[in-house]
């Protein structure tokens, strides 16, 4: 009998559903775990994903992103397999996919967290048999601190350095909306300035019905001298090396990711303020939740598998690397 | 503002990802304003390296955590990280909440045996959080690494404090931490008394001497001497305690024995340190070889021995000089150093009457080690820090060589965003070598137009570096070229920097590393 899922090029492979989960290169049929880019792709034939995740797909490339879309609504029968989804507590949208067949049940967790966020129902714990985990900021050293700390840092350093704009670095979805519910969660109501790209994600997340108050353009408006002194103003990290972070003056850059723990990597992206504040397991939830989850197998993905394979064979725990190509392992 | 570790390792925090001095400058005026006694001294002594504490080697701290973490989770982990307190600040796996003091942490770290200092660390980092532990731990092994040198500090206490830099070096080295008595007289108390021996003086120096300077002088009042490419240090021996001091006040001593056993005289000297052998000057990049060590081996004292060119005195068997003028204490100078040892000489002054005769002399120097002439007025006392209309440098003009602009990476502060650190090269055959890097010299608009050009022509990246197509030529002006085996070209640049866009020249007109070799010191 075939397995449930089997590593292919393309991504995992369902044989007795015919279909992919994330794949990276398009195929006939592929389920989504969430919207960011590696995980979901334009060009497959048909997706399968929660409605929040297809509508990002959409937003990001267009209506025509594929032929069929399936919104997820309640366990469905693919082939010989029951496929479910589950909440993955990563970004808005996100979800664990199930798969259960004769062999048993195995879970895709995507990328998941355990830490609140207001923006996506919390991870669901579902038994299984082989649990496929992400292993982003899968090395002992990460131990992610109280988010709303970070905000603490951030909202000192603007009132410590009023005539200086704080420019902060944060992936378009899900950490942008997070940092701003931080801020709103911290007591912050004033406005917050946004890089243009930014805009539509952020307003997909008001629409369903995150509340990020008071929102701007970080924009030049004409005939008026440019003024960011004091102001808090978010942008994607590659708007750093564009001539678009020329506008501010002396600004304080900050970026929002849980690679800041690593204070090499603070600093070779010219990082004056580090956020710690990640939207992945940070390695003791991710150990948790395999001791939780007690599944028969663990299959270990993206990121640093060397040490949660390590952590298994100290823990008795079978485990295997997937080693799939196209993901990436450093983005947060 | 919170106390204890917690302030101090966010303040390392704080000094490490702050990229300008001024901003450093700000952080460390706010410690020292909120912090009490004695945890703002100790956080002081930490940055000037005065913390005397046991030495914890890297061996030790390893054996400490192979008790508590997997050694190959460990080793993956220290591989992704890259820094060893900071591996084992952050795998510890127990973590505390208490928040000693500074002085608790240097008590223990100073005054435990070293039998239970392994003991005594794992103690403290299980009581501690991360980040205390990577400060505790900082602290333990010595070399902060934040960016803030011993100089920098002491320049953000004076400024905070709104006293002179040049009192606070001068009796630097007679105080102690924590600086309960410094920190004292900041807020209005009396100045320390030193009573220590050989302590340092602030130097005197020079401004930059042109034409105008120039014409508004007369030659008759002015004494010249050649400026050599050593280092500016001073020497001082003080009823039998000698020490070499750099011209920011950093006790040198320990690499520098041969020098130390020179010192037979009773006073201070403030001249050159060169290396010189049989009484040839060596080109800077010999001496170079003895800068920056803790100490030297046997051999160095051997191939590279160090002596000084001296050419003025401060202090000479008691008195201090620092009030006569120029010509007088000179006299005193060149009738002392005939009976110093032979690797101590004085700097002899040049024969001039015009300024004309000195621009001559400037243009043809009798060694290849005189980097241009000094011109001293010779009425004037010994002045610390850089008071304007006394002494002045002219130095020789600088080199100058066409390059080819190979990468750039953006800068920091008000730079952020531009792309204002540029790598560039010259032809060796028909491939460009890297020879060299420089982040200043442009003006503004030519800083936007450098940017535009990397934006525009940018071939590849490398994480925040980007390497450009090889169009654009700058002529780079340079003090001096040094031979090194560290860079793939084989010479290192002094000093290098912008001096002007040759949009005029094709890449193809750029000069070549042959160029820049016949530069090299014979």
């Amino acid at each position: 009998m075939d397995p449930i899922l089997v590593p292919k090029p393309e991504g995992l492979f369902c044989p007795a559903g015919g279909f992919f989960i994330d794949p990276v290169r398009p195929v006939a049929r592929a389920l989504v775990t969430h919207g960011h880019a590696d995980h979901a792709r334009a060009g497959h034939g048909a997706v399968m994903a929660t409605a929040q995740t297809l509508d990002i797909m959409a937003l990001r490339y267009g209506a025509e992103f594929t032929q069929s879309r399936q919104p997820y609504d309640g366990p469905v029968r693919i082939g010989d397999v029951t496929v479910s989804f589950h909440p993955a507590g990563h970004v808005l949208g996100s979800a664990q996919i199930a798969v259960t067949g004769a062999q048993g049940r195995i879970v895709v967790s995507g990328d998941y967290s355990r830490v609140p966020n207001p923006a996506c129902a919390p991870f669901e714990p579902v038994p299984c048999d082989i649990f496929v985990t992400e292993a982003t900021f899968g090395l002992p050293v990460f131990r992610h601190p109280d988010p709303l700390g970070e905000i603490a840092k951030l909202l000192a350093s603007v009132r410590a350095q009023p005539d200086r704009a704080h420019l902060i670095g944060a992936y378009a979805l899900g950490k942008a909306q997070r940092v701003i519910m931080l801020l709103r969660q911290a007591g912050y109501d004033g406005p917050i300035h946004i890089h243009g790209a930014l805009q539509k994600l952020c307003d997909y997340h008001i629409a369903q019905g995150v509340a990020l108050g008071d929102l701007r353009p970080a924009t030049l408006e004409r005939g008026r001298k440019p003024d960011f002194a004091g102001a808090i103003v978010l942008a994607p990290p590659s708007a750093f090396a564009a001539t678009w972070s020329q506008r501010f003056p002396d600004p304080v850059i900050c970026f929002a990711s849980g690679w800041m723990q690593v204070r090499a990597r603070a600093r070779q992206r010219g990082v004056e303020l580090p956020l710690l504040i990640s939207d992945h397991v940070d390695w003791p939830d991710l150990t948790r939740t395999i001791t939780e989850l007690d599944p028969a197998q663990v299959w270990v993905t993206h990121g640093r598998e060397d040490a949660v394979m390590r952590w298994c064979s100290l823990n008795g725990r079978a485990a295997h690397p997937l080693r799939l190509i196209g993901y990436e392992d450093e983005a947060e | 503002m919170t106390g204890g570790l917690a302030a101090f390792a966010r303040l390392l925090e704080q000094l490490a990802f702050t990229p300008q001095r001024s901003g450093k400058e700000r952080v460390l005026a706010d410690w020292f304003a909120t912090q009490p006694d004695p945890e703002r001294g100790l956080a002081l002594a930490a940055l000037t390296g005065d913390l005397d504490l046991r030495q914890v080697r890297p061996s030790l701290l390893r054996g400490l955590v192979s008790g508590r973490v997997d050694a190959e989770l460990f080793a993956l982990s220290y591989d992704f990280v890259g820094d060893l307190a900071e591996t084992i600040a952050l795998i510890w796996p127990v973590d505390g909440s208490e928040n000693p003091s500074l002085a608790d942490v240097v008590g223990q770290l100073r005054d435990t045996s070293k039998a239970r200092l392994g003991d005594v660390i794992v103690a403290l980092l299980d009581n501690l959080g991360p980040s205390q532990r990577y400060a505790c731990l900082k602290l333990a092994t010595g070399g902060l690494r934040v960016g803030v040198s011993a100089r920098l500090a002491r320049t953000a206490f004076s400024k905070w404090a709104n006293l002179p830099l040049t009192e606070v070096e001068e009796i630097w080295h007679g105080l102690t931490p924590p600086y309960l008595d410094l920190f004292a007289w900041a807020q209005g108390g009396a100045k320390p008394e030193t009573a220590a021996y050989a302590p340092f003086r602030p130097v005197m120096l020079a401004t930059a001497w042109d034409a105008v300077t120039m014409a508004a002088r007369s030659p008759a009042d002015f004494a010249a001497e050649w400026k050599w490419d050593g280092i500016r240090v001073q020497a001082v021996s003080d009823r039998g305690t000698r020490r070499l001091y750099s011209r920011t006040g950093e006790d040198i001593s320990n690499a520098f024995p041969d020098v130390l056993a020179l010192l037979e005289f009773d006073g201070v000297l403030d001249g050159e340190l060169l290396v010189r052998r049989d009484g040839i000057v060596a080109p800077f990049g010999d001496l170079q070889q003895r800068l920056n060590r803790k100490t030297v081996s046997a051999a160095m004292l051997r191939s590279h021995p160090a002596g000084l060119r001296v050419y003025d005195v401060l202090v000479w068997q008691g008195q201090d000089m620092r009030n006569q003028p120029y010509d007088a204490r000179r006299a005193v100078l060149d009738a002392a150093t005939p009976a110093l040892p032979a690797q101590i000489d004085h700097s002899p002054r040049l024969d001039f009457t015009t300024w004309d005769d000195l621009a001559a002399l400037r243009a043809n120097p009798s060694d290849p080690v005189i980097e241009g002439v000094m011109i001293k007025r010779r009425a004037s006392p010994y002045i610390a820090g850089r008071a304007k209309g006394h002494w002045f440098k002219w130095k020789r003009d600088p080199f100058v060589i066409d390059a080819v602009l190979l990468y750039a990476q953006r800068g920091h502060g008000k730079r952020s965003g531009y792309y204002s650190d540029f790598t560039f090269g010259v032809w060796d055959g028909d491939v460009l070598v890297p020879v060299g890097k420089a982040y200043f010299g442009f003006t503004d608009a030519e800083l936007k137009a450098l940017d535009r050009f990397v934006r525009d022509n940018t071939t590849d990246r490398f994480g925040p570096v980007r390497a450009v197509k090889p169009l654009k030529v700058v002529e780079v002006a340079f003090e001096g070229l040094n031979r090194s085996p560290r860079h793939k070209s084989g010479v290192a640049m002094r000093f290098p920097r912008i001096s002007r866009i040759r949009d005029d020249k094709p890449a193809a007109q750029a000069d070549t590393l042959e160029t820049l070799q016949d530069l090299l010191p014979k």
